[in-house]
C-alpha cells in the first residue's frame, strides 16, 4: 500500500538490504519450475539425438542414481549445518567485539571481520583443507579429520564474519534513544545490551541470518573442488560411469539443482515473510 | 530547606567538535523549584541538560547534583542516576515489555529491589499517572499521550530527587498534550524538583519558578514568569516571545 507514495519507496528500499551486507536469495517458485523443465526437455533431446534402444532413458538412470544423489545431497546439509553452528556461535562473539566500548577489542573483532568477509569462501576453503592435518593428537587420543570437516571449518570462517556483520547490524538498527532511555535509568552497559538493545535486534538479525544460511547451502558445492564426496562431486562420478554421455551432463545437474531449490526455497519464503512481517512492525 | 541549592551549574561549556553549544551557562535550581528552559531551536537547551545526568560530557564548568560533581572522570554515574531521572521527547519506551514491566525494570535490576514491592509500586505509580488498566499493554498499543506518561511513571519509580524533561510533549498530538501537562503539573506541586525544556509557554507560566532564555548557547535572561512574560527586558527575549505569544 506504501508503493502508491513515492517519498516512502527510498525507505522501503534500504529496509530491505539485509544488515549483513549479502546479497539475499530471493527465490520464487518458477525457478523450481525451469529446472524441472530442464531435465525433462534436455532427457527428451538426449533421447532424441541418441536413439534410445540400447542405452537406458535419462530418466531410468536419474533414478537408479538417486540414492546416492540424495546421500551427497545429505552431506551438503550437514556441512551447512554445522558450519553455521560454529560460524553463528564465534559470528555472535565477534558480533559483540564489533560494538565493544573498548577500542583495541574493536579494532582486532573489526579486523577479523573484514579479513574474513572479503576473503573469497573457496580461498578459504583451501587453505583449511592443507593447513588442517590429516590426523590430530590431543593428549594421547588421535582425531582423524575426514575433508568434509575441514569443509565444515572453512566454511564457518565466512560465517563467521557475516554473522558478526549483521550482530552489529542488528544492533545498530536500534534507536539511540532506547540506550540512552536505559543508561539514564541506571542500566550497566552490560545490562543494556542483554535486557534492552539485544532482545529487540535479534528478530531484526533473524532474516539476514536465514538468508546467509540459504547462501551457505548453496556455497556447500565448494567442497567438490576439494575432493568432499558431496552432491556434485558425486554427479560428476555418475556422469563417468554412464560412460560420459553428453546428453545427461544437463539432466543431472539440473536434477541437482533441483535439490538445492526444493531445501532453500522454503528458507527463502519463510525469510521475505518475516522481513515484511518487520518492517511493518518498528 | 526550601532554598537549599539542589542542582548548581557554574559555568558550563559544551562543544560538539569545533561548535560551541553551550558558552558559559550558570544556573541554580532550588529543592522543590520548577525551572523552564526555553529558547529557539539549536540554543543548546536539551544539550543543557543532557549534562546534568551525564548523558552527554562536556568540556569546562561544573555541574553538582545534590553535591554530586558530574564534571569528574571518577562520577560514579549509577550513584548520580539513582538520583535524576529523565523522560524524553520521543518517550524512549522499551517497545518489547509491557507497561507494567517497564515501570519495573529498573527497580528490580539496577536497585535489586525485591519484586513483590516493586510491582505494587509500579500498579500505584501508573494509576497515579491515570493508566489504569493499561499496565499489561506494550507500547505500541498506546497512544503517543499514553506512552509518554509510562515514561514518567518508569523514572518516577526510581524515586528520584529531581526530574528532567526534555521537550516531553513536542511529539504528541494536541489533544494528548494536555494529559502529559497535567501529570507533570502534578508532580510539581507535590514538590518534585524539575528542569524543563519546553515550547509550551502557556504551561511554563503557570508551573515554572523560574524561567530561563536560552539563545546561542548562553542565557539570555531569566525571572520568575509573571516578571518574565510580561516585561521581558532583552531585545531577543522580545523578538522570541513576539514570535511565539
Amino acid at each position: 500500500m506504501s508503493a502508491k507514495f513515492p517519498v516512502i519507496l527510498p525507505l522501503n528500499a534500504t529496509l530491505r538490504r539485509p544488515p549483513g551486507g549479502l546479497p539475499t536469495l530471493r527465490l520464487a517458485p518458477w525457478h523450481g519450475l525451469i529446472l524441472a523443465a530442464i531435465i525433462l526437455f534436455s532427457a527428451a533431446a538426449a533421447e532424441a539425438a541418441t536413439g534410445a534402444a540400447t542405452r537406458a532413458s535419462v530418466l531410468v538412470v536419474l533414478a537408479r542414481w538417486s540414492p546416492l544423489l540424495w546421500r551427497g545431497f545429505g552431506l551438503n546439509i550437514l556441512i551447512s549445518f554445522l558450519s553455521m553452528a560454529i560460524g553463528t556461535v564465534l559470528g555472535a562473539f565477534l558480533g559483540l567485539g564489533l560494538i565493544a566500548v573498548t577500542a583495541p577489542v574493536r579494532s582486532v573483532s573489526w579486523a577479523i571481520t573484514q579479513f574474513f568477509r572479503n576473503a573469497p569462501w573457496l580461498v578459504l576453503l583451501f587453505f583449511m583443507i592443507f593447513l588442517l592435518p590429516f590426523h590430530m593428537h590431543v593428549g594421547g587420543l588421535s582425531i582423524s579429520l575426514p575433508g568434509w570437516l575441514k569443509a565444515v571449518v572453512g566454511l564457518a570462517l565466512p560465517v563467521m564474519a557475516n554473522v558478526a556483520e549483521i550482530v552489529r547490524g542488528g544492533v545498530r538498527s536500534i534507536h539511540p534513544g532506547q540506550w540512552e532511555a536505559a543508561e539514564s535509568l541506571g542500566f550497566t552497559r552490560r545490562q543494556q545490551l542483554w535486557l534492552i538493545i539485544l532482545p529487540q535486534s535479534v528478530k531484526r538479525m533473524l532474516p539476514p541470518w536465514m538468508n546467509l544460511y540459504a547462501i551457505l547451502t548453496t556455497s556447500t558445492t565448494l567442497a567438490s573442488i576439494v575432493g568432499v564426496d558431496e552432491v556434485v562431486t558425486l554427479a560428476g562420478q555418475v556422469l563417468a560411469a554412464e560412460g560420459s554421455r553428453p546428453g545427461l551432463l544437463a539432466p543431472i545437474y539440473a536434477y541437482v539443482l533441483l535439490m538445492f531449490f526444493a531445501y532453500t526455497y522454503p528458507i527463502a519464503w519463510a525469510t521475505q515473510r518475516l522481513e515484511r512481517r518487520y518492517q511493518v512492525r518498528i | 530547606m526550601a532554598n537549599e541549592p539542589l542542582v548548581v551549574i557554574d559555568n558550563l561549556h559544551k562543544s560538539f567538535g569545533h561548535v560551541e553549544v553551550i558558552k558559559g551557562v550558570s544556573l541554580a535550581v532550588s529543592k522543590g523549584e520548577v525551572a523552564c528552559i526555553i529558547g529557539p531551536s539549536g540554543s543548546g537547551k536539551s544539550t543543557l541538560i543532557r549534562c546534568v545526568n551525564a548523558l552527554v560530557p562536556f568540556e569546562r564548568g561544573s555541574i553538582k547534583v545534590l553535591g554530586i560533581e558530574v564534571n569528574d572522570p571518577k562520577l560514579d554515574k549509577l550513584k548520580l542516576r539513582k538520583h535524576v531521572g529523565m523522560v524524553f521527547q520521543q518517550y524512549n519506551l522499551f517497545p518489547h515489555r509491557t507497561a507494567l514491566q517497564n515501570v519495573m525494570m529498573a527497580p528490580i535490576q539496577v536497585l535489586k529491589r525485591p519484586k513483590q514491592a516493586v510491582e505494587a509500586e509500579a500498579y500505584a505509580l501508573l494509576r497515579k499517572v491515570r493508566l489504569e488498566g493499561k499496565e499489561h499493554a506494550y507500547p505500541g498499543e498506546l497512544s503517543g499521550g499514553q506512552q509518554q506518561r509510562v515514561a514518567i511513571a518508569r523514572s518516577l519509580a526510581m524515586k528520584p530527587d529531581l526530574m528532567l524533561f526534555d521537550e516531553v510533549t513536542a511529539a504528541l498530538d494536541p489533544e494528548t498534550v494536555g494529559e502529559v501537562l497535567l501529570t507533570i503539573r502534578q508532580l510539581a506541586e507535590e514538590g518534585m524538583t524539575c528542569i524543563l525544556v519546553t515550547h509550551e509557554m502557556g504551561f511554563a507560566r503557570e508551573v515554572a519558578n523560574e524561567i530561563y532564555f536560552t539563545d546561542q548557547g548562553v542565557i539570555v535572561e531569566h525571572g520568575p514568569p509573571a516578571q518574565f512574560f510580561s516585561a521581558p527586558r532583552d531585545p531577543r527575549t522580545q523578538a522570541f516571545l513576539s514570535q511565539i505569544l
